[in-house]
Order: C-alpha cells, then structure tokens, then sequence
C-alpha cells in the first residue's frame, strides 16, 4: 500500500511528484508455456541475441540488442507472420539506468498473437529506422523524435510531428516540466512580438480555476452586470438578460415575447 | 406637377427617418458582423450548431465567412496551442478594420483545462479580445448572447471619428 498523503490541494500541485513510485508487476510466465511464442522465440533465438524473454497478458515482450532491432523486426514480419506494427514508441528510463526503453508493438492476424520487441539505448544513441519495413513506423518514429529527441539512422523525412520546428526540448522526458520550461512559457510571445515584448505581456497565469467574483474589472455575472471596477461586495441589482438597449435599436424590430407564437404540434 | 402637401417628418408622412451618421453606420456594422469560421476543438461544434438552422446565426446577420479578409469578428472556438498562436495572429492581421474578437470557451479565454506547456494560456497574451465567453463548451444560445452583447457594444462606437487600429502592444 502507497502512504496515504491528503488529497485536498492536489489541483494547487503543478504535476504529480510521487514519479519514483514503482507500479507492482503484472505475473510474469515462461515462454515455453506457450507454443507458438516457444516457436518463435526459437526462431529469433536462432539468428539474433535475445536478453530476456517472458510472457506477460498473454503477450510475449523480447529485450534485442539496439543493432538488431531492423533484422529482428524483418524476421518477424517475412518469416513468422508479425504482418502489423500496431505501436512504437520508448519510455524515459533516464533517471534510473540512463538510458531510454523503446519498445515495438507487433500484431499476428493469422496466429492472433500480440509480440511486444523491447531495447534499451543509451541517452545520445541513434536507433535504426524500420520506415522500411513498416509504413507506420515513419510517423511513430518522428512522434518519438519529437517527444524524446531519439536520433533515427535512415528515416526519410527525420523531423518534428507535434511540437513546431524551432520548439527546444523533449516534452515527454521525465525532466522537462509538464508546464514547460522558460523557452515554452514565452515561445508565443517571443515568436510574434519579439523578446521585448515580455515585460509587456507578462508571464503566463497558471491557475485558470481563480474566479473573484467580486473583481469587476475582470469578470461580470450574466443578468447581474455593473459598469466596470464598480464594487459590489455589498450585492448587485438584478438586471436580467438585456438582448437590446432600453430605448429600442434603430431600425430593429424589438422581439415580444407575447406576440410570438409557440407552436404545440411540431408534426402540423 | 403635382402639389403634395407632405409633412416629410412625420411619421408615416413618407419612409424618411432622420438619425445620425454614426448610427447608421453602426446599425449596418452591428448587424452585418460575418464571422470567421475559426474551430479549433469541440468549441467548434457549439459554433457550428450555433449557425445551423436550430439556433440560426443568419437572422442576426452573422454568416460564417471561410476567409479572413471577408470577416468582422473572430470566434475563437477552442484550444489555442502554441505551435498555432503565430497563425491566429496572422489571421487577424489580415481580417479588415474594424475587427472584434470574441474569445469562446475556458480554453481560449485562460487556458481552461490545459494547464501544460503546449497551449496558450489564454488567446488574449496573442490578439485582443473583445468579449470573453465563459463555458466548456458555451452553449449556442450563450455564443448568440455574446453577439447581441458585442453588437450592443458596437453600437456604443463612434463610427466616424478616425479610428484608432486595435493593437495588443
């Protein structure tokens, strides 16, 4: 059981601090339980140098050395059957090993399998594009590049996805903070109006929940308004929706209520 | 020739009516405010419906024009992300003078849910704004509401004077 700590001011928190928590596994099983995936490994076994290999969810999850990772994939997908690369991405193991996991979600329609290749690489290590193989592989590839700053040898088109070209960072590495560093907090303004412009624009407010009712010069109640910066602490007057000006609007029909008609049978 | 005696100032004498410039000119800009069609996310399908023929944006003059330089107000309907902020503004820069802005929704107003490095907090740190809409997302009725308050608030302009370019710096 995690330590209980009080709940009450988790929205105040810029981001969930607990990161080094360590989620229980999942049960793990031999491979040999399964045959098809015993046949497989085998088969991989054969060719490539495999760390570790186990079942988990019914899902075998294969550790290849970084090199390996194009032969293995164009073994899996020519020879036995892994016809679909479903998913790819890494995960940011930085602060524990140095190094980032990254990870190949393959599909088998015909033995109905799910196959998860997994490598680690070191942080500065390129990984070798498998756009070749897999047409889905090139966005995924550039999504991963865009998110971790993980190099890819031979991909056609190695560039951001998401965040814009001049963007510095890597969004989703443990380190980069959820609310950005000072080059996102001021990317907008300095890319329209220039550095200059920051004292002018002000640094960013982070808590879109504060709402002072009682500010006037900031927010007005529907039905309720007063003029601006006027202050009502001591209660406002009920004005109701006013769609027109008091006195009518030039050349506009005002709309009565009681004149119009509300018509009961929508089917007449 | 003929020998009409019309009293041309009264009422129902002929169809004259006297007013001013500046009311003339704001009438035609008040109820003739085309809009923008700027859906950035499910604000989007609130402004959409908000123009359909339930709520039926078209007997208050506003009509969705898909081109900058053909509109008068932009509703900016949801997230403004930061890799977009240069092209919101350079599609104001385009829209012709006079311009309004109206901010749709909690995303465009501050942010709204999106307390993260990717989104603008709050379109107005990139173009003026005119009315903020609160919502998540607004309803059609509250998005026509905002019409009428910005038209009432047009109205209070004076037209003619040389007009000052709205500038956020």
């Amino acid at each position: 059981m995690r330590r209980y700590t009080p709940k009450d001011d988790v929205q105040a928190k810029p981001y969930y601090t607990d990161r080094y928590w360590v989620a229980p596994q999942v049960p793990k099983t031999a491979v040999s339980e399964d045959e098809i995936f015993a046949a497989d490994l085998a088969a991989i076994k054969a060719k490539f140098e495999v760390a570790d290999a186990y079942i988990q969810v019914e899902q075998m999850v294969v550790y290849i050395k970084p090199e390996d990772n194009y032969g293995v994939l164009e073994l899996l997908r020519d020879e036995l059957g892994y016809t679909q690369l479903s998913e790819l991405s890494a995960i940011d193991w930085l602060a524990d090993k140095g190094q980032f996991e990254v990870f190949y979600q393959m599909l088998s329609m015909g033995k109905r399998k799910r196959l998860r290749v997994k490598m680690f690489i070191d942080e500065n290590q390129a990984v070798n594009s498998v756009e070749k193989l897999f047409r889905s592989a090139d966005w995924s590839e550039r999504e991963m590049f865009d998110m971790f700053g993980i190099k890819l040898n031979n991909h056609p088109f190695p560039k951001r996805i998401l965040m814009p070209d001049d963007w510095q960072g890597w969004p989703l590495r443990k380190t980069y903070p959820l609310q950005g560093d000072e080059f996102a907090a001021w990317y907008e303004v300095d890319k329209i109006f220039g550095k200059e412009a920051r004292d002018i624009i002000g640094p960013e407010l982070r808590d879109p929940a504060e709402v002072n009712r009682y500010d006037t010069t900031r927010f007005a109640r529907l039905g309720y308004e007063v003029p601006k910066g006027t202050d009502i602490s001591g209660g406002e007057q009920k004005k109701g929706l006013e769609l027109q000006e008091e006195g009518g609007v030039f050349m506009i029909e005002k709309f009565h209520e009681e004149k119009s008609v509300i018509i009961e049978d929508r089917h007449r | 020739m003929a020998q009409h005696q019309v009293n041309f100032t009264q009422d129902g004498g002929l169809p004259v009516a006297l007013t001013t410039i500046d009311k003339v000119v704001n009438w035609g800009r008040s109820n003739s405010l085309w809009a923008l069609t700027y859906g950035l996310a499910c604000c989007g399908i609130e402004m959409m419906a908000s123009g359909a023929s339930r709520y039926d944006f078209d007997r208050f003059g506003t009509i969705f024009r898909a081109s900058p330089r053909q509109s008068e107000v932009m509703i900016v309907a949801g997230t403004l992300t930061k890799k977009h902020a240069e092209f919101i503004r350079r599609l104001y820069d385009q829209m012709t003078e006079p311009k309004w802005v109206i901010s749709m929704g909690s995303c465009a107003n501050t942010g709204g849910m999106f307390n993260t490095y990717a989104t603008v907090q709050g379109c107005d740190r990139v173009i003026p704004v005119d009315l903020y809409l609160p919502g998540c997302a607004p309803r059609p009725e509250t998005l026509q509401y905002a019409v009428l308050m910005l038209q009432k608030k047009i109205r209070r302009e004076k037209a003619i004077k040389a007009q000052k370019p709205k500038r956020l710096l």
